[in-house]
């Protein structure tokens, strides 16, 4: 692609947006009231966030006992659930961070929801800590200040350093998120209709933005500063995930290749999530224009060539606990594939393994039934995973009369289901109050117009 | 001879009539100018003659304060009360280095945060400026002031590149 200009490379992605008011009004359309399929949607979420205050209450008040978790199995349900939000939440970063860096022009209408996702997904990742705390009310015991005899928290521990690198991540991600939609906020207030609740919100959070020379040069830097720093930050919060078990002794988890082996598949999961989501959205909003099977094509492949890593892994992982030569370690991995959880990671290994195999041909990538079909997949198959890597290690450890089984309860299912609707919740509120598609950045690169001579205004 | 700085507000529908309003302009000693684009515009930029942005200091230092801040902590409570967990040395420095690195970029992008809000002087919530609501949808801008004997010439240049819409501003406040 070299020797083409951005303007060339964005119009080779949406070829059908021609100019910039075309933009502001495609998008901003997204924010008029609402109709009644979204309101279903939204009623459907408020009842899952419902189930998810009852289950919650419910262990709340009658303790931790009505989990499934026991000994031997202590992390069940709760952290898989943990580790699969904040494995979605990466993608967003990836694309709005990664790829600006990359300099890859067809980011550009895909980041805005991308990010909003990443902010969400971490906001829900962020419930199953303190719910699996079982003591909630002590979840500011978390915070690094020293108890009443002056002992400060061990910071040798991965979980400390998950509450860092995991606070980091929602600050972090949730400031680059509001940082790049103050142009677009301000683009909503000059088109709301004076005297609406709408303008005076609008006006207030877009913190009298103008569009100035002086506001965009700094604000072009700041985005660049802000991706550079997010993206290392990225790539070691699930690290520091992954951490959280690799830095333990017990077979199954104390790999080296547990960093690399999660940030993949956390990019995976979370492209494979961003698919799912805007399919639907491009399909309600008409915004076929803005979301081409190009940028499908394109997030398909990240999912490709993420799923083989993720593979490879797992191929990894049953090679080195069958080199290694230790005993427990070729029990566990053993007991994975034939023990009491097999069917979990049949499961994994068909939904990420060999069903993402599809993907290598075109006509797959070009059709958006088909990809939304195998993002969902993806989705159930990276859930899966968290729970086969947590669960079938820790029921199957050194000692054969430690060896147990876990079931989750009725309590765990529904606070698993209900974080679900907690996340789209606020994805749905996202999509009509806040413009969902980047207004400013798509402009970026389009042609930008000229007096004389259209075509000469390409070049840089 | 008044020496109250007034303003003239044009609007274009095109890039290069902008950026050739901005090189007459300046080529003819005006310097107190604003452009308005609905996205980031380089040449515009390179028009007025922007250099590196200040705000790559902010991040700067925020970054190391962070990283000096993350080491001193873990190594402060490590001291502060010297507890062997796990066989491992008081001072685990790999181990603080976690730490250390979340809080640098922490820091770094707070630092970067409060540094582009500051050089965009925004928080602003002026509201005897002169703008056009259409500068977020598609047209540019143009915003000089001068003394009033000097905006006659302003308005020729503005005018010379058929700008969609002008509006003259008596306060002269509405760069930003």
């Amino acid at each position: 692609m070299a020797g083409l200009t951005d303007q060339e490379r964005g119009a080779q992605t949406h070829p059908d947006v021609k100019a910039y008011d075309e933009v502001n009004t495609d998008v901003l359309r997204m924010l008029t009231p609402p109709g009644k399929l979204w309101w279903f949607l939204f009623g459907l979420s408020v009842a899952g966030v419902g189930l998810l205050l009852f289950s919650w209450g419910n262990q709340i008040i009658n303790g931790i006992g009505m989990s499934g978790l026991n000994s031997p199995v202590g992390w069940g349900v709760y952290i898989t659930t943990f580790v699969f939000w904040v494995g979605i939440a990466h993608s967003g970063t990836l694309i709005s961070a990664i790829l600006f860096l990359f300099r890859a022009k067809w980011r550009q209408s895909i980041y805005r929801a991308a990010e909003a996702m990443t902010v969400f997904a971490v906001m829900t990742a962020g419930l199953f800590p303190l719910i699996h705390l079982g003591r909630v009310w002590h979840a500011y015991w978390l915070f690094p200040y020293p108890n009443e005899r002056m002992l400060w928290p061990n910071f040798r521990s991965p979980l400390v350093w998950d509450v860092f690198a995991v606070t980091t991540y929602f600050t972090v991600s949730s400031l680059f998120f509001l940082l790049g939609l103050v142009p677009d906020i301000a683009a909503a207030r000059d088109q709301a209709k004076p005297g609406t609740l709408r303008k005076r919100l609008y006006t207030l959070v877009s913190f009298g933005w103008r569009g100035t020379d002086r506001q965009w040069h700094h604000f072009g830097k700041a985005y660049l500063y802000l991706a550079a720093l997010a993206t290392p930050l990225v790539l070691s919060v699930h690290s520091v995930v992954s951490w959280d078990f690799a830095m333990s002794i017990v077979p199954g988890w104390h790999a080296t290749i547990f960093a690399p082996y999660f940030v993949a598949g956390a990019i995976f999961s979370g492209v494979a999530m961003v698919i799912t989501i805007l399919v639907p959205i491009r399909k309600w909003f008409g915004l076929e224009n803005y979301l081409t099977t190009k940028h499908f094509d394109a997030m398909a492949k990240l999912c490709l060539l993420t799923g083989l890593i993720v593979f490879y892994a797992y191929l990894t992982e049953f090679f080195m606990a069958w080199y290694s030569g230790e005993d427990p370690e070729r029990r566990a991995f053993w007991n994975r594939l034939f023990g009491t959880y097999w069917w979990a990671t049949w499961i994994m290994l068909i939904c990420n393994g060999f069903i993402p195999v599809l993907l290598w041909f075109k006509r797959v990538r070009y059709s958006i039934p088909a990809l939304f079909v195998i993002s969902i997949f993806i989705n159930i198959g990276m859930w899966f995973e968290r729970f086969v890597i947590i669960v079938t290690s820790l029921s199957h450890e050194y000692m054969p009369f430690a060896w147990g089984t876990y079931r989750p309860s009725p309590t765990e299912m529904g606070i698993m289901v209900g974080s679900f609707a907690w996340f789209f919740f606020w994805f749905l509120l996202f999509v009509r109050l806040l413009p969902p598609v980047a207004i400013a950045e798509i402009k970026e690169v389009l042609p930008p117009p000229m007096r004389r001579g259209a075509h000469g205004g390409a070049t840089r | 001879m008044s020496t109250e700085r007034q303003g003239i507000l044009a609007s274009y529908d095109h890039l290069d009539a902008t950026v050739e309003a901005i090189e007459a302009l300046r080529a003819d000693g005006f310097e107190e100018i604003t452009a308005f684009a609905p996205f980031p515009e380089h040449h515009i930029e390179k028009a007025l003659g922007y250099g590196a942005s200040p705000v790559r200091l902010f991040t700067l230092v925020g970054g190391l304060t962070g990283a000096a801040t993350g080491f001193a902590f873990t190594i402060f409570t490590a001291t502060d009360w010297p507890l062997v967990t796990g066989g491992k040395p008081i001072l685990s420095i790999p181990a603080y280095v976690v730490i250390a690195f979340e809080m640098t970029i922490l820091f770094g992008v707070l630092a970067t945060v409060i540094g582009v809000f500051w050089n965009m002087r925004v928080p602003s919530l002026k509201t005897d400026v002169v703008y056009d609501p259409n500068f977020s949808a598609g047209k540019f801008g143009v915003y000089v002031t001068a003394t009033e004997d000097h905006l006659v010439a302003a308005r020729k240049i503005l005018e010379a590149g058929g700008p969609s819409r002008i509006e003259e501003d008596a306060l002269g406040r509405s760069h930003g």
